[in-house]
């Protein structure tokens, strides 16, 4: 299953403090619906805000995006350049 | 009041054209005459992107009133290639990546030609002062300077054989 | 969705020459179109009257004298424009809000800084749009104003916002003030941390406010036919973004506007937004005609977004051996007039080269009286690096272990979780720290005056989505089509990956950047996404070509389709038994494609997801004059992880030009308000840019460790070197005179200030 980590203040208004958690899901948009019913708000929160850091790599805006059985998920807020 | 009629040559040609008395001669080349490489960075005099020529000398276009073109010679980044050939200054800006957006390219290219009509041989130090005048927000002037030497060598080769 | 690309590093034939650019000959010679460069017939001219107030209420606005001006076609207020609802919209690159981008564009109620716009005029000529500005009558309430971070974030501040309640604390403030938001970034346990440790650092910094300076004024032409379908030439970093904004700004349907790309003249991020091309289809629309607008030199200085001014806190505490063993880290950053300073990213960058257990970053976004913060090269990172590189030098100092090293023993690399939170992979942070560490400049002597000093920087570099067409002429020739606006020589290295994979030379592949109804949409030119990103797509659609074209081949010779390979621009027949068949060249398959399926053409249009980090180690070497507190650069080395150079021309180019910013941004470059919160430097004489004078020539070693997302290894490498310099230039500067100066710009009164100090 899916570890899902964030070291951003951002998500703890949603998860009542947790930090990281584990998560069922195969894509990205599997994780958004599956971590907005959980924490309400916080699925949508993410699809506006934040990027998504699946093994290492920067995904933003990428429902398809798939993740492993094993994959290191990390909550990043949304980057943007100059 | 009414706009005044200018006589001067510009890039070789004779031109005629109108213009408010308090128009500046960068506004009268880009909007009158069409001649559009010459451009408007700062209208202060700070940034040398309206560097031209007025009769052989660097001038920045925006600090010349259009009036005081009259009977006079302009050359403006238009004229510097001739007949479809590129000048050396030209030529080596491209091969050495000398330009980024190309912004202040005219003018530094009229800057620099300026310089090597009268310095054939600049140091790298001569070079920068010279050109201190032309703001360049893109490149870090590194491959400026590169292009510059590297022109002025074939100048000079060119000048030895003919 | 992109598959990953991994393919083995075949030869590579174009990819990483330096042919010369396709667009350069109309640069070089002034033929080259920028914003300020089209006229249409009928043509007028807009101007836009602003507030020179730096907060204050706007009573009332009359336009009846002005409108009544001969020669005076249109004038625009806010009244003339949809009052949004509070909305947040991907348009350029990142999220905006829309309402706080109108209210920008236009003010409503109050104005926020000086030179805010508060009405627009459009006439016959600049002469009578001038007259007309002075014959608007605004009439205004002054209020008290704020532009100092740390005085904006007070409790008894001025506040500018009366619906601004700070979000991210832990808990809902009841009063509004001027801070919109914190956000805090935690691992470990810092105060654990700091306890073990041998050594410790702090140090308070600050920086101002500086601007992107792009040698061009923003520009467009905008035109509104009678059926309302609009027009515009504009200099952008993006012609869909203004398209965009354009459309969400006064509620058009976005079929109904069409961008024309401009060449543009420098952006830096600060073209990533719109400010005169809405008010010009306003005026447009009102006139029935053309509306040409430029802004001037002073306008672009007051009223366009610089980057924040900021405070930087740092504490650090290490083992007597250089291992750190806490960090802490608090960044106050001004958003000017709407929220969005790039205080997020300051953040997340501010540690990023660190091996860190144990680390808290604190950032406050902050309003304040002054023109809204635009995006600036890598934003948010460079002010974050200013503080934590100086403090690191402190701490190298203290320890009395040389700065590479010390860096080197904190350094991330393959496998270490980046303090902003994901693992990293196929980074050469090590490897740059290196090639700082052999270059000549690093043992170089030094003299009297003279001073070294050292910096590292990171940025993450964007995808993103991005389409591109590759067209196959009759005669094999092909035309590559993108919607990126060429700012550094995108241009050339698109038109190179598509001849990599078409094999074809690079003077038969042409680029060309197309207007918004003639591509499919892309993101903007920024985030150092464009070669990353674009360049995908445009590999794609090639590599699609490609496929297409060997299918008219196996058509051609009556072959199985899998016999057919493709080889330096032709297809090869892999059949044996037709041995007989000479490769047939892309030009002879072209020539046959109306008999074999029609035209061949491909567009890919994909959101690029994987772009890597790059990673930057400088080295700068200064000397300064004690009886002026002047600073010359003498030598300047930087070194950076580029994954793949497409043209190692404008990879260099890029890097020599964001040291020559931050170089500015050190010594020199600053907003400088009066007392009513007016700046007084609105211009390049005190606005002070670096000159060629002020630069030496400047080393720029590019260290290859691929990105295996991009087809070629490419990383991002626009955004990464304005991030070091400020605390390279400032550490030099520490070595020069013996003394920490932890107040950006460096200029030459305060060096003679803390050298006087020093010597009584």
């Amino acid at each position: 299953m899916p570890h899902v980590v964030t070291t951003h203040g951002d998500c703890s208004a949603f998860t009542g403090g947790l930090f990281e958690f584990d998560v069922e899901a195969r894509s990205v948009r599997q994780l958004i619906l599956e971590l907005e019913n959980r924490f309400p708000g916080l699925g949508d929160y993410i699809e506006r805000r934040m990027a998504i850091a699946i093994d290492g790599e920067i995904h933003q805006d990428a429902y398809g995006a798939a993740l492993g059985e094993h994959s290191e998920v990390y909550l990043i807020p949304k980057i943007g350049g100059g | 009041m009414s706009k005044q009629h200018i006589s001067a040559t510009v890039n070789g040609d004779p031109v005629e054209f109108l213009s408010d008395p308090g128009t500046t001669l960068l506004d009268a080349l880009r909007d009158e005459l069409r001649l559009t490489g010459s451009k408007e960075g700062c209208g202060s005099g700070d940034c040398g992107a309206c560097s031209v020529l007025l009769d052989g000398r660097l001038v920045c276009s925006c600090l010349v009133l259009a009036p005081e073109a009259e009977g006079r010679r302009i050359d403006t980044i238009e004229g510097m290639a001739q007949g479809g050939v590129l000048h050396p200054l030209q030529q080596k800006f491209i091969d050495h990546a000398a330009l980024q957006c190309g912004f202040c390219t005219p003018g530094l290219l009229v800057a620099a030609k300026a310089l090597l009509d009268v310095n054939p041989d600049p140091t790298e130090s001569e070079i920068r002062y010279w050109l201190a005048g032309n703001l360049c927000r893109c490149t870090g002037y590194d491959k400026i300077v590169t292009a510059v030497q590297d022109a002025a060598a074939e100048l000079r080769q060119v000048r030895r054989a003919s | 969705m992109t598959d990953v690309m991994s393919r083995p590093a075949p030869e590579l034939k174009v990819v990483g020459t330096r042919p010369v650019r396709p667009d350069g000959v109309d640069k070089v010679t002034g033929a080259a179109t920028y914003g300020a460069d089209f006229h249409l017939p009928g043509m007028l001219v807009g101007k836009i009257k602003r507030s020179p107030h730096a907060h204050a209420r706007i009573v009332s606005i009359d336009t009846r004298a002005a409108l009544a001006l001969p020669g005076v076609k249109a004038v625009v207020t806010a009244a003339d424009l949809p009052d949004l609802a509070s909305e947040e919209y991907e348009a350029g690159e990142s999220a905006s809000n829309l309402r706080d981008l109108s209210l920008n564009v236009m003010a409503r109620r109050k104005a926020l800084y000086d030179g805010h716009a508060v009405a627009a005029v459009a006439a016959t000529s600049s002469a009578i749009a001038d007259a007309a500005l002075d014959l608007i009558k605004v009439t205004y309430e002054v209020l008290p104003h704020v532009i100092d971070v740390e005085a904006a974030m007070a409790p008894d501040a001025p506040v500018l916002h009366a619906h601004m309640f700070t979000e991210g604390l832990d808990e809902h403030p009841s009063l509004p003030s001027n801070i919109a938001k914190r956000n805090q970034i935690k691992g470990g346990d810092i105060g654990q941390g700091f306890a073990d440790a041998d050594v410790i650092v702090e140090g308070r910094y600050t920086t101002q406010a500086v601007h992107q300076g792009y040698i061009e004024p923003h520009a467009c032409l905008a035109t509104v036919a009678a059926d309302g379908q609009c027009q515009v030439w504009s200099s952008s970093q993006g012609q869909f973004m203004v398209r965009t904004y354009c459309a969400k700004v006064l509620d058009l349907d976005i079929s109904n506007v069409r961008v024309i790309p401009a060449e543009i003249g420098g952006g830096f991020g600060g073209k990533t937004t719109v400010y005169l091309e809405p008010l010009a289809l306003a005026l447009s629309r009102q006139s029935g005609h053309p509306v040409k607008m430029t802004m001037t030199r002073e306008e672009v200085f007051r009223a366009t977004g610089p980057t924040s001014g900021a405070v930087i806190l740092v504490k650090l505490g290490a083992k007597k051996d250089g291992k750190i063993t806490a960090a802490e880290v608090e960044l106050k950053y001004q958003a000017g007039a709407f929220s969005g300073s790039p205080v997020g990213a300051g953040s997340m960058t501010a540690l990023a080269v660190y091996a860190l257990e144990n680390f808290q970053i604190t950032g406050w976004d902050v309003v304040t009286n002054s023109p809204k913060v635009a995006a600036y090269r890598a934003p948010g990172a460079p002010i974050a690096a200013f503080g934590v590189e100086s403090a690191m030098d402190e701490l190298a100092l203290k320890l009395g272990i040389d700065p590479i090293t010390l860096r080197e023993i904190n350094g991330v690399k393959d496998g270490v979780k980046a303090t902003y939170g994901p693992t990293f992979r196929n980074i050469g942070y090590l490897e740059t720290l290196q090639a700082i560490k052999d270059c000549p400049q690093y043992s170089a002597p030094l003299g009297p005056n003279q001073g070294r000093g050292v910096a590292a920087g990171f940025w993450f570099n964007v995808g993103g989505e991005s389409t591109a067409a590759v067209h196959i002429n009759e005669d094999g020739t092909a035309v590559v089509v993108t919607g990126n606006p060429d700012i550094g020589g995108s241009r050339a290295s698109m038109a190179m990956m598509a001849a990599e994979v078409l094999g074809l030379p690079i003077d038969k592949v042409r680029p060309i950047v197309a207007d918004t109804a003639s591509i499919g949409f892309s993101m903007v030119t920024g985030g150092s996404r464009t070669t990353f990103a674009t360049g995908m797509a445009v590999v794609q659609a090639a590599e699609k070509i490609v496929a297409e074209l060997k299918q008219r081949a196996a058509m051609i010779w009556d072959v199985d389709l899998d016999m057919v390979a493709w080889e330096n621009g032709a297809a090869v027949c892999l059949d044996a038994s037709k041995a007989g068949l000479r490769p047939l060249p892309l030009g002879g398959i072209a020539a046959q494609s109306g008999k074999t399926g029609g035209p061949i053409s491909a567009e890919v249009s994909l959101n690029a997801q994987g772009a890597g980090p790059g990673f930057g180690v400088h080295v700068c070497d200064v000397e300064v004059d004690p009886e002026t507190g002047h600073v010359t650069v003498l030598r300047y080395t930087a070194a950076q992880d580029v994954g793949k150079a497409i043209h190692p021309s404008y990879v260099e180019g890029q890097i020599q030009g964001g040291v020559a910013q931050g170089v500015g941004w050190a010594l020199n470059e600053e907003y400088i308000f009066d007392a009513d919160g007016r700046m007084e430097n609105a211009g390049f004489l005190d606005y002070r840019v670096p000159v060629a004078s002020d630069l030496p020539m400047i080393d720029a070693i590019m260290i290859e460790v691929p990105n295996p997302r991009h087809p070629y290894g490419a990383k991002g490498v626009g955004e990464v070197p304005i991030v070091p310099p400020l605390a390279a230039v400032a550490n030099a500067v520490r070595a020069a005179i013996g003394v920490r100066m932890c107040d950006l710009p460096l200029s030459p009164p305060k060096i003679r200030a803390v050298i006087d100090a020093k010597v009584s």
